[in-house]
């Protein structure tokens, strides 16, 4: 039963006990899916991101580098495949066209085909980016154009159908007011939509506007926040900010095009490791170590929305898109169910019909209302 | 007017519910007045306009008067009201309702969804796997290597070398401007398990950096009430080099536990009963605190206890994943006194 409702989970969490958690917000219930059945810290989840078809699969990068299979229709694991190659976690997964394109930290960027089984080890293209790569973004507006950054690593775009050098790589800062060299550390990329703009923030606590179509390759803006390291990040669905968060818990939203700070959210007690915004709902869903999934209101009201407490330390979070937030579709997964219960109810209205003749007619039809109401009110699943 | 027709009115109800006239010679000289006065129709109840309260007389003395004999009729009114609760229950004998519980901080204390349970299979597997596992399991056996900040003061180094005392396989190094972050790979490569770090202002100890070394968690104290050997009153005798045993008390949630799990790294495993020895670490309202007794059974169910050895309380600050590195590392939880500290039955640890 909980499997079957999966797909109706808001909130998709990777833990670093190799945990994946399903949250529903609406039914406050957080479900746990591991691979074999149990947590296995080496399968600590590094990064999620949806597959194929829509928001019916997630790939679930792990620290042993293998890729899993999970879908949410059925709520199970359905396969996995070792991608091989580099030294440490993954840093970026993504999927495009039928390929699963993965970066891991020592910079080794592959191209995967995606076959259901995993006969080919071998990779489509590889393509070394540099080490130290703290993260991989791949555009949703052009699926064969990523993104890398990372400690000492610069911004690179690259075009994986184009040739080997990337399309466009940043240029570093100019030296500051001591004429020192300003350090590089690139944690978090996102592709701006509608224009070829590309955001990033540091961990030397900046957050930088580059733009590969104007002749400079140095960032085009650049602001500060904080004192601490910035570790995520994710636009808004308005277009024109991002919502930062640092290793102190603290998030901000930073509006891009001027520079500005326009609010903080409060709540988070630790790192903050994954933020990701609604595409049109001012909803936030944060996640970080000190163990707990916050899913904010961005404006009218800014505040928090809901806190699941999820007892490991969460890595990566998936919002679900969807715009039915609100409304549990009736599930037509279960049609012998519900012709089962109508069978009963007829029976019952049969013997109500008899015996409410001799008294109150109008009991019936309260009787009737209770009926219908208790029956759209039964869960479909049970409590993790 | 209305002022002194309170004034006598008030008297007026005083003057003959009290006999011993412990006032001043203005209250008698007005009672006295009053009385020839109205001699005939003595006023039994208080004469106050509706809605007249105490703090409204003008005249301070005068107010003070009233306020203090509100307050004794006050006491005396609750005094009745216990003698008759008692009477009432001792009339009842066994029927009596059970005594209700009085209200503490402690009692009301804010539902914490963190507070493990037992039987937790996801909590239990996450702190089989953590960094401390390898102590828990037996692999490794603590070696502490205790400092100070830079340049410290008598109070500090006395209670760095107590400190080692109490602490069995543990060294004190002077910190001679050496930056921690140097510190600690010299450390993992001698083996040390854990660093502490005395941190020091104004003469006297105000911080604890309790760090565990390979990649361990970093957490960092506030510590107060510092009480060296010599200003412990009653105190036994200087502890023995045997291995003491320990308390943690009171770390219910997943970050006590954390944190608790961190004091327990510090001493062996084995713990010599022979010594009598034991460390405390009490948790209570989120300040931790310390102390180290010596105690001795004196039947089945008495204990004698002798306070040794330094004691002083600690207050989490922030738990930092990975070794000690304030600016880049990554917090596991961080004290934020105008976030969390709103509500007064709310604690964390």
């Amino acid at each position: 039963m909980a499997s079957a409702a999966a797909r109706w989970n808001h909130v998709w969490v990777g833990t670093e006990t190799g945990i994946l958690k399903g949250v529903n917000l609406q039914r406050k219930q957080a479900v746990n899916f591991t691979a074999a059945g149990q947590p296995r810290r080496e399968e600590a989840v590094s990064a999620l991101c949806w597959g194929a078809g829509g928001e019916t699969q997630i790939l679930v990068g792990c620290a042993d580098r293998t890729v899993k299979h999970f879908s949410t229709e059925e709520g199970i694991f359905q396969g996995q495949r070792h991608c091989p190659g580099g030294e440490g976690t993954f840093r970026g997964l993504a999927q495009a066209d039928g390929t699963l394109i993965t970066c891991v930290d020592s910079g080794i960027l592959r191209v995967w085909r995606e076959d259901d089984k995993e006969a080919s080890s071998d990779p489509l293209l590889e393509l070394r980016v540099g080490p130290g790569v703290c993260r991989m973004r791949q555009d949703p507006a052009h699926p064969h154009v990523v993104a890398t950054g990372g400690k000492e690593n610069a911004l690179k775009v690259w075009d994986l159908q184009g040739s080997e050098e990337p399309v466009f790589r940043a240029k570093n800062v100019r030296n500051d007011w001591l004429d020192l060299r300003v350090p590089i550390w690139d944690q978090d990329i996102h592709f701006l939509p509608g224009s070829q703009k590309l955001v990033t923030c540091t961990g030397y606590h900046q957050v930088r506007v580059y733009d590969p179509a104007s002749p400079q390759r140095r960032p085009v803006l650049e602001t500060n926040y904080g004192d601490y390291p910035l570790t995520a990040m994710t636009l808004t669905p308005g277009g024109n900010s991002v919502i930062v968060g640092n290793t102190h818990g603290q998030l901000a939203e930073i509006d891009f095009r001027q520079g500005r700070l326009l609010g903080c959210l409060k709540g988070l007690a630790g790192s903050v490791r994954g933020l990701q915004c609604h595409p049109s709902k001012p909803l936030l869903a944060s996640c970080g170590l000190d163990r707990v999934l916050r899913v904010h209101r961005i404006q009218n009201p800014r505040g928090l929305e809901h806190k699941v407490y999820l007892k490991s330390q969460l890595n990566c979070v998936l919002l679900s898109g969807r715009d039915n937030w609100e409304d549990e579709p009736q599930e037509p997964q279960e049609p012998n169910k519900v012709r089962s219960e109508d069978t009963e109810t007829d029976e019952l209205w049969a013997s109500l019909e008899a015996a409410a003749k001799r008294k109150l007619p109008d009991l019936k039809q309260t009787q009737g209302a209770l009926q219908t109401k208790r029956r759209k009110k039964r869960p479909g699943s049970t409590s993790p | 007017m209305a002022k002194s027709g309170n004034k006598s009115g008030g008297s007026g109800k005083k003057s003959l519910k009290r006999k011993a006239a412990t006032e001043e010679l203005q209250e008698s000289a007005v009672a006295e007045h009053e009385a020839t006065e109205s001699g005939v129709q003595p006023p039994k109840t208080a004469a106050f306009p509706p809605g007249f309260s105490i703090s409204e007389i003008k005249n301070k003395q005068r107010r003070h008067l009233m306020f203090t004999r509100w307050k004794q009729q006050q006491r005396k009114e609750k005094l009745a009201a216990k003698k008759r609760l008692k009477k009432e229950r001792e009339a009842l004998g066994d029927k009596a309702p059970p005594k209700p519980i009085p209200k503490t901080i402690d009692n009301q204390r804010v539902y914490d969804e963190t507070i493990v349970d037992p039987n937790d299979e996801e909590v239990a597997y996450d702190e089989a796997t953590d960094e401390f596992a390898s102590y828990f399991n037996r692999q490794t056996s603590p070696k502490i290597l205790i400092t100070t900040s830079d340049r410290p003061h008598g109070r500090t180094v006395r209670l760095c070398e107590q400190l080692s005392t109490v602490i069995p396989n543990s060294h004190v190094y002077y910190r001679r401007g050496l930056a921690l972050k140097k510190i600690i790979p010299q450390c993992i490569s001698r083996d040390f398990t854990d660093l502490i770090v005395v941190n020091e202002d104004r003469k006297t100890p105000n911080g604890l950096i309790l760090s565990h070394l390979p990649n361990g968690p970093t957490a960092h104290f506030k510590m107060s009430s510092v009480r060296l050997r010599k200003e412990i009153k009653r105190r036994g005798k200087d502890p023995t080099e045997h291995i003491p045993e320990i308390i943690l008390n009171n770390f219910t949630t997943r970050l006590g536990h954390s944190v608790g799990r961190m004091f327990a790294s510090l001493f062996p495993h084995n713990p010599q009963f022979i010594g009598r020895q034991v460390a405390t670490f009490h948790n209570q309202r989120d300040y931790i605190f310390f102390r180290f007794h010596r105690y001795i059974f004196k039947s089945e169910k008495k204990v004698g206890i002798q306070e040794l050895g330094p004691c002083f309380t600690l207050k989490l600050r922030s738990l930092q994943k990975g070794t000690f590195d304030s600016k880049y590392g990554e917090y596991e939880w961080i004290h934020k006194p105008r976030e969390m500290d709103t509500s007064r039955r709310k604690f964390h640890l």
